[in-house]
């Protein structure tokens, strides 16, 4: 029974790996932006949190009404500004922008928080948990938080898929100039797509605030497990980037099974053996060239 | 406005690319319903002046005015709008999506009018059964076509086709030709380029013939023997001489 319980805990885990990765593989899909402060940003939804919600004893799910359209809105101005003119001059310049905006996040969250760890508090939902089984125990905040990501993901999807605005972001990051000439305003339309990006990393970051404590620097230990989560996967496919995200889970709490502290190499290797066997990921995007 | 006034107006549009000035004080003007040529040999700068009128390249100097309105500054999405529409060279089809979802985005931003996917399938009845297949697996014809119907549903007034003869059989490329005065019957302008002279002379109206970036020969394909044709495309013989003496 331990086993079917490491594998219900990596499965909820990789709900948080893939909901955290989401924005990045995005980003990074349609927008062509690598965004080195992808960690920050998330870790950065969950101060305006701290610092918005009336007090630290308010429960913390109030945020997810008001952080991610925040997000969205700073998002499709931070691509109409900064990121859009660090892409026309080049993809290296956009890595040294976000790198730069990574450091500018860290060291204003330590001026204005200080290093203490902070949490949300999301009430009796945070250790309530229920036992379908003997020896197997889901916490109703994990299993939120998987479901959230299948939500979160699968709209995005979805929008993508099947709307106006969703086809434009597609026609742009398939060809830019030929969206321009069929009446795409390729500006606005990649500042949307960013604005998305930048909701799905406010709610990922508010619901690791949930999870686990965080300090102004937590966000760049977890940006590796958000690539690794886009890598395994397969970039450009958010339903991969999901799968990506429970293959990383399952190697982190099977590997703690395996001996407690494991789980990080686990995860590490499991990564290592998948850019060997399959460099494209479990759901290469169908693009073709 | 009368039939027969021009629509698209270039004025003495000079075009660089860095040092290199790909077009010379070029003017050209086409009418609703009228199929309108520019021809040249590679590097003459036909495709540059095209895009230039989509909205792709900015002129140096010189104007373009559609229905009496100044464009010169405008992005091409918005060109879109006031009906523009380019079919880029190379076809450009958004690959990873479906026949109708290029459509789709092609009519997304355009003007109202009645050109609609299933006026674009009666024109190329081929194209409704393969109507939710990716673009990719479409053949290099076929994906000229879907171009061509992405361009349409944004319900042009000036159609520019850029190169469509580029990489296709000749059977294909004629098969696409004859369909073109089709779309003038709704009082569309459509300005192609081509370097296939023989392809563009027999359905065009009116041409202009580009050499190194300037006009060496204008006016109605039968007004010239192909001989004249020949040497403004090249730049050697006697019409050169005697039409820039």
């Amino acid at each position: 029974m331990v086993w079917v319980n490491a594998i219900v805990q990596g499965l909820m885990l990789g709900g948080l790996f893939a909901l955290f990765a989401c924005g990045l593989s995005l980003l990074f899909g349609v927008v062509g932006v690598i965004n080195l402060a992808h960690g920050d940003f998330a870790v950065l939804g969950a101060y305006v949190a701290v610092a918005l919600l009336p007090s630290v004893h308010t429960n913390a799910l109030w945020a997810l009404l008001f952080v991610p359209p925040i997000f969205a809105v700073f998002g499709y101005g931070a691509q109409r500004t900064v990121l859009q003119r660090s892409l026309d001059t080049g993809p290296l310049t956009t890595l040294l922008v976000t790198f730069g905006l990574s450091v500018v996040i860290q060291n204003a969250l330590l001026e204005g928080f200080s290093a203490d760890s902070h949490s949300l508090s999301v009430g009796a939902l945070a250790t309530s948990a229920f036992h379908p089984a003997h020896g197997v125990v889901v916490p109703y905040l994990r299993l939120a938080i998987l479901l959230t990501a299948v939500a979160v993901l699968g709209s995005v999807q979805l929008l993508l898929a099947r709307t106006s605005v969703g086809r434009q972001i597609r026609a742009v990051a398939d060809d830019p100039e030929a969206a321009s000439v069929s009446g795409v305003s390729t500006r606005h339309i990649t500042g949307i797509a960013a604005g998305i990006a930048f909701a799905t990393v406010a709610v990922a970051g508010l619901a690791f605030g949930m999870y686990a404590q965080f300090a102004p620097t937590t966000g760049s230990t977890w940006l590796l497990y958000a690539f690794e989560a886009v890598i395994v996967g397969g970039l450009g496919s958010l339903w991969g980037t999901l799968a990506g995200g429970c293959v990383l889970g399952l190697a982190q709490t099977i590997g703690e099974q395996i001996a407690p502290t494991a789980g990080t190499l686990a995860v590490q290797l499991v990564f290592l053996a998948m850019l060997a066997v399959r460099p494209t990921g479990l759901f290469p995007a169908r693009v073709a060239v | 406005m009368n039939a027969g006034d021009p629509i698209l107006v270039a004025d003495k549009l000079t075009i660089r690319h860095g040092q290199l000035t790909a077009v010379h004080d070029v003017s050209l003007s086409v009418a609703g319903g009228e199929l309108f040529a520019v021809v040249g040999a590679n590097g003459a700068g036909k495709s540059t002046l095209l895009r230039t009128l989509a909205g792709l390249h900015k002129p140096t100097a010189g104007t373009i005015t559609l229905a009496g309105e100044d464009i010169t500054r405008l992005s091409p999405d918005r060109r879109v709008r006031r009906g523009i529409s380019l079919v880029p060279e190379g076809r450009r089809l958004f690959l990873s999506m479906t026949v109708e979802e290029n459509l789709l985005v092609g009519g997304a931003n355009g003007r109202p009018g009645s050109w609609t996917a299933d006026r674009v399938f009666e024109l190329f009845p081929w194209m409704r059964s393969r109507y939710k297949e990716q673009t990719a697996h479409l053949s290099g014809g076929e994906q000229q076509v879907v171009a061509i119907g992405r361009a349409l549903v944004a319900n042009p007034r000036v159609l520019l086709l850029d190169e469509i003869s580029l990489g296709l059989a000749p059977v294909v490329v004629k098969r696409i030709y004859e369909t073109l005065p089709a779309l003038l019957g709704t009082d569309m302008a459509v300005l192609v380029v081509e370097q296939d002279v023989a392809q563009a002379m027999r359905v065009a109206g009116r041409f202009q013939c580009l050499l190194e970036g300037r006009t060496t020969l204008e006016g109605k394909p039968s007004d010239y023997t192909a001989e004249q044709v020949e040497a403004a495309y090249f730049g050697f013989g006697s019409a050169v001489e005697s039409w820039s003496g």
